[in-house]
């Protein structure tokens, strides 16, 4: 029911849903596991590109910055195919080309963008697993895509309350969380494969 | 990241409760749509009086809750008194305490009212000694040694969190209060790194703590612990 409305609001309908005969993400556990492992996928490539050729100025703390969240990104990808196996998604068609990435403020915002989103799609995402490892890697990865968005908010913003800003924290002191549904329109714009989501579980 | 109290606590409800009770909660969100935790509080009360239960591990969820609570006491206090404490936090980084501050005294605040909801106690705030006896004596005199305490307890909470997840996976509100403060507590731990220049990471894994490595970490912090 969220994957329908959610299509009707794709800018793209890049995702195609229930039936659609896009990729699968599965069901119980491994399609939580999916769902995480497609936003890695984005994250990964994205920062690819990003240290391939960095954007004018980028001065060393910041590619030094970029260049471990890479690393993580990568090692996100890789731990997540491997737990998944045989059922993992296939690789992913992306496209940035909404990015412009030789300029440090469209570099930074979608950066900031996708980490604030991979935090609160963890968030959403850990209450639908069963399996408290699974819940356990989850968390393992979750913490440090935080770290990720608060470095990358502090780049933007330095020293002010961007890192933990009141837009992701709310007044009890909780940080964001997006449904799947919240999570594909963000990350609709970058993800050109039509993934079928109808077998994520309920949190 | 619109949060209703009712909304919390009417899940929590959903899992064991009775039916007249959820519909009364049904109905006070009708009516009150986003209301302040200060209004809420006495209301939860009233639940630990019925008392609440969250299936199927309810003391699980108590113990563990309030470990979380004590860690979160813990880091309030830190910072309220480190920002009253005249010039030791520059001028430049004031904003970055007083939010973190204002998040710690939210976690404690929540968990409270979260500890009473489900029938628990929620005890006040032990004393704490922030020298950890004598290892930090210039914990509130010299910036560099703030940070590094706050630095330990970030990351400490951080762990803290990942390490008690677990305990809460029968109880999806719980749960999911419980990441999304993990998040939080990720959040400054690396804008503290950052403040003192040191990577706002370890790498891509963070690692969790046992309740006994928590204490380790943070136990000398309060008195008669470790």
């Amino acid at each position: 029911m969220l994957a329908a409305a959610a299509t009707s609001l794709l800018p793209r309908g890049l995702f195609a849903q229930t039936g659609g005969g896009g990729a699968s993400l599965g069901s119980g556990d491994v399609a939580v596991l999916n769902y995480a492992y497609a936003l890695e996928q984005l994250e990964a490539a994205f920062y690819t590109r990003v240290t391939s050729s960095f954007y004018a100025g980028a001065n060393a703390t910041e590619r030094s910055y970029l260049s471990d969240i890479h690393q993580h990104e990568v090692a996100h990808r890789s731990f997540l195919k491997g737990a998944l196996g045989g059922s993992a998604l296939p690789d992913l068609e992306l496209d940035f080309s909404s990015v412009n990435f030789r300029d440090r403020q469209s570099v930074l915002t979608t950066a900031s963008l996708l980490e604030d989103t991979g935090v609160a799609a963890y968030n959403g995402a850990g209450p639908m697993l069963r399996d408290p490892q699974n819940l356990m890697s989850a968390g393992r990865i979750v913490s440090v895509e935080a770290r990720h968005a608060a470095t990358l908010r502090d780049l933007l913003h330095p020293r002010s309350t961007a890192f933990a800003g009141d837009d992701q924290v709310d007044a009890f002191g909780l940080g964001s969380i997006m449904k799947p549904s919240a999570v594909l329109k963000t990350a609709g714009t970058f993800i050109r494969t039509p993934i079928d989501f109808s077998g994520l579980p309920k949190a | 990241m619109d949060f209703n109290i009712l909304d919390f606590v009417s899940n929590l409800d959903k899992e064991n409760a009775s039916d007249s009770r959820r519909a009364f909660f049904q109905k006070m969100g009708e009516h009150g749509g986003k209301i302040a935790l200060a209004a809420a509080t006495p209301i939860l009360a009233s639940c630990a009086a019925i008392g609440t239960t969250v299936a199927p591990n309810r003391e699980l969820a108590v113990t563990t809750l309030q470990f979380a609570l004590l860690l979160e006491e813990l880091e309030h206090a830190f910072y309220v008194r480190a920002l009253a404490t005249g010039s030791l936090i520059p001028s430049s980084d004031r904003a970055v305490f007083t939010q973190i501050s204002k998040h710690e005294g939210a976690h404690v605040t929540f968990l409270t009212t979260g500890i009473t909801g489900i029938g628990g106690k929620a005890e006040a705030a032990p004393d704490f000694d922030f020298t950890a006896r004598g290892k930090y004596p210039g914990v509130f005199r010299s910036y560099r040694t703030f940070l590094e305490v706050s630095q330990m307890l970030e990351d400490t909470g951080v762990k803290a969190y990942k390490g008690q997840a677990p305990n809460l996976i029968t109880s999806s509100p719980l749960l999911t209060a419980a990441l999304r403060i993990h998040s939080v507590e990720a959040r400054h731990a690396a804008e503290v790194r950052r403040l003192r220049g040191v990577k706002p990471w370890d790498g891509a894994f963070d690692q969790p703590a046992s309740k006994e490595q928590v204490l380790a970490s943070a136990g000398g912090f309060i008195k008669g612990k470790a």
